[in-house]
């Protein structure tokens, strides 16, 4: 018998190595560094981590497209655009959490009790959050670049666990975080059992693990339809969970609202990309053939997803929730994109979902330096008048709430307008009709916010703006340059996702 | 006998599973509901895998187990929590949120 040595390229996959490398040596760092130095090096190590990936990214973004790691991944064009900016999100993101008052001083003390007590006051804070954040980007980073069912089952578990710790870690309102962690993995171990179903469904049409060989089935059509189906559907069910689309979105609100703030930004903009990354290579390659069994129904849940957002949105008192919301109407949005099954479809999705992820980090950013004395406040009456008080911090959200809404000059505005003529021009009409008439609907709470802020009266409850630590100030910073930069001038960029965005099959 | 006999037993046991998840309270039984579901995918991957004749159904049969290994390392750390906050691991008390 004789034994294969398996070709890897390490070169290719060097941007997800260096994450795990990364994220191993701080769990090394959280066993063995003194706890006055424990934060500085986990953060140094976290943001080089993520900058040398990033430099790697860049490096074979001219590399010739091709399936690396035995077939297991792909590394071509989108692969190259999604793993990039999984990785810019991510580093804005880390100089948010940076901000330890967000995190409990010690998961496992009870809430309230003695030891937690006694932790916060000797200054003993672990910093755990930050590898399990790393862990949770490698597996975003290889998400949407994997192209066999054990890799993409493997790379799901492995962004979804570390957010499913980080969602319960909150230093305030412990017990409501705790109960979002609960929520989040709950449900997201019940859609990753549909997920794995329909993997073994599609495999069982098909014969192969690859997407390489389950696509030369769906295109030769000799398979059993029943398992195609079957196997469609859950697989769809899965990722439609992960990007929060109706009726699969049970979570969310819960979970945006219960985690800390932070990682709430982190998650609802990386964690799309990421899902949405693979939902795009999945749909575009491996299940385009059979476009007749799941263009309807993926039609239907968009328009649903969209209209419920912005309409539910309305209703909502609490910040986050209602930014919550906002992100579902925006996974119909980006579903669009998906149906349109075209190049400009997949060009626009990524572009959609940079824009749409870095404004997100930037609005989440703003959101942890409203406080009063107890920490955070996310009641939306109690920003009534903040323009007044604070004008800077009030103006950036605004900026970001009309990126949201598609106002134009934002990036938010191309987004949209890019998605919807890309899935009008592959006849998805409805889609688009729904798509006009949810922003409408969705323009309307977001600008009743900034009226709130900036034209009622102020009440006097102790709310203020937190002067925002130097890394915070970086964040929003950049997402406010990015998010009008790309309104103004979106023609480079979009022509650099249109150069390189193709996918291999 | 017939192979696809498997195939009917996983998805009874899947829809028992998810059948769990929905009307169960206790977050350990909802957890085990969902370990069932994995358990029945497995069979199902496993069948398959005899059926092609291929033997790929059968590692990732393995390696769910390890991905299902870990879920418990995770989910478990998450119940105990609730738990010892609370003092019950009832899905319907977690209702802080949501209002």
């Amino acid at each position: 018998m004789t034994f294969i040595t398996p070709v890897l390229n390490y070169t290719l996959l060097s941007p997800i190595l260096i994450l795990l490398a990364g994220a191993l040596v701080g769990v090394l760092i959280e066993a063995f560094v003194s706890k006055t130095l424990r934060s500085t090096a986990q953060l140094s190590i976290t943001i080089g981590t993520l900058v040398l990936s990033l430099t790697q990214v860049w490096k074979i973004r001219n590399e010739e497209s091709t399936l690396v790691a035995m077939g297991s991944v792909v590394i071509d064009g989108p692969a190259i655009l999604l793993q990039a900016s999984i990785l810019i999100i991510s580093i804005i993101s880390i100089f948010v959490i940076a901000d330890t008052d967000h995190f409990t001083a010690l998961a496992a003390a009870l809430p309230g009790s003695d030891e937690e007590r006694h932790s916060v006051e000797s200054g003993n804070q672990v910093t755990e959050v930050y590898p399990l954040t790393l862990f949770a980007i490698s597996g975003m980073m290889l998400f949407p670049v994997a192209t066999d069912l054990i890799t993409l089952f493997v790379a799901l578990e492995m962004l979804s666990l570390p957010l499913y710790l980080l969602a319960g870690l909150s230093r305030r309102r412990r017990l409501a975080s705790q109960e979002s962690a609960l929520k989040y993995f709950l449900l997201g171990a019940f859609s990753s059992a549909f997920f794995l179903l329909g993997m073994a469904y599609l495999y069982g049409y098909s014969a192969s693990v690859t997407f390489a060989g389950i696509r030369a089935s769906v295109v030769g059509g000799s398979g059993n339809d029943v398992l195609l189906l079957i196997g469609i559907a859950f697989v769809s069910i899965g990722l439609l969970f992960k990007v929060g689309a109706v009726p699969f979105h049970a979570w969310s609100p819960d979970v945006y609202q219960g985690a800390p703030t932070p990682i709430t930004g982190f998650m609802a903009a990386a964690t799309k990309i990421a899902a949405f990354g693979a939902m795009l290579r999945i749909y575009y390659t491996v299940f385009a053939n059979a476009q007749w069994s799941w263009s309807p129904a993926l039609s239907a849940i968009a328009i649903i997803t969209m209209l419920f957002g912005s309409l539910v949105a309305i209703a909502q008192r609490d910040v986050k929730r209602m930014l919550a919301y906002s992100s579902i109407a925006h996974a119909g949005f980006l579903l669009s994109g998906v149906i349109a099954l075209n190049k400009a479809g997949l060009d626009a999705s990524i572009f959609y979902l940079f824009a749409y992820g870095v404004a997100t980090v930037g609005a989440f950013a703003v959101v942890t330096l409203v406080r009063d004395s107890a920490g955070e406040v996310t009641d939306l009456n109690r920003w009534k008048g903040l323009g007044k008080r604070s004008p800077w911090v009030a103006t950036t959200f605004a900026a970001f709430l009309l990126a949201f809404a598609g106002i134009p000059l934002t990036s938010g505005f191309i987004g949209k307008f890019a998605i919807f003529s890309a899935a009008y021009e592959s006849g998805a009409k409805a889609v688009v009709i729904a798509g006009i008439l949810s922003s409408a609907i969705a323009a309307f709470f977001y600008i009743r916010v900034i009226v709130l802020m900036f034209f009622t009266d102020p009440v006097q409850d102790g709310t203020s703006v937190q002067i925002p630590s130097a890394l915070t100030r970086i964040t929003v910073i950049f997402a406010i340059i990015l998010t009008i930069a790309l309104g103004v001038f979106p023609a480079p960029l979009l022509s650099f996702i249109t150069d390189l965005a193709t996918f291999i099959r | 006998m017939d192979v696809a006999n498997y195939l009917y037993l996983s998805a009874l046991l899947f829809t028992i599973g998810a059948v769990g998840v929905i009307v169960r309270r206790n977050a350990i039984v909802v957890f085990m509901c969902i370990e069932l579901m994995l358990n029945a995918a497995n069979l199902s991957f496993v069948t398959f895998s005899r059926i092609n004749g291929d033997l790929n159904g059968q590692v990732i049969a393995f390696f769910t187990m390890v991905v299902a290994a870990c879920e418990v390392v995770v989910g478990l750390a998450i119940i105990v929590m609730i738990y010892r906050s609370r003092r019950s691991a009832s899905v319907d008390d977690a209702s802080l949120l949501s209002r």
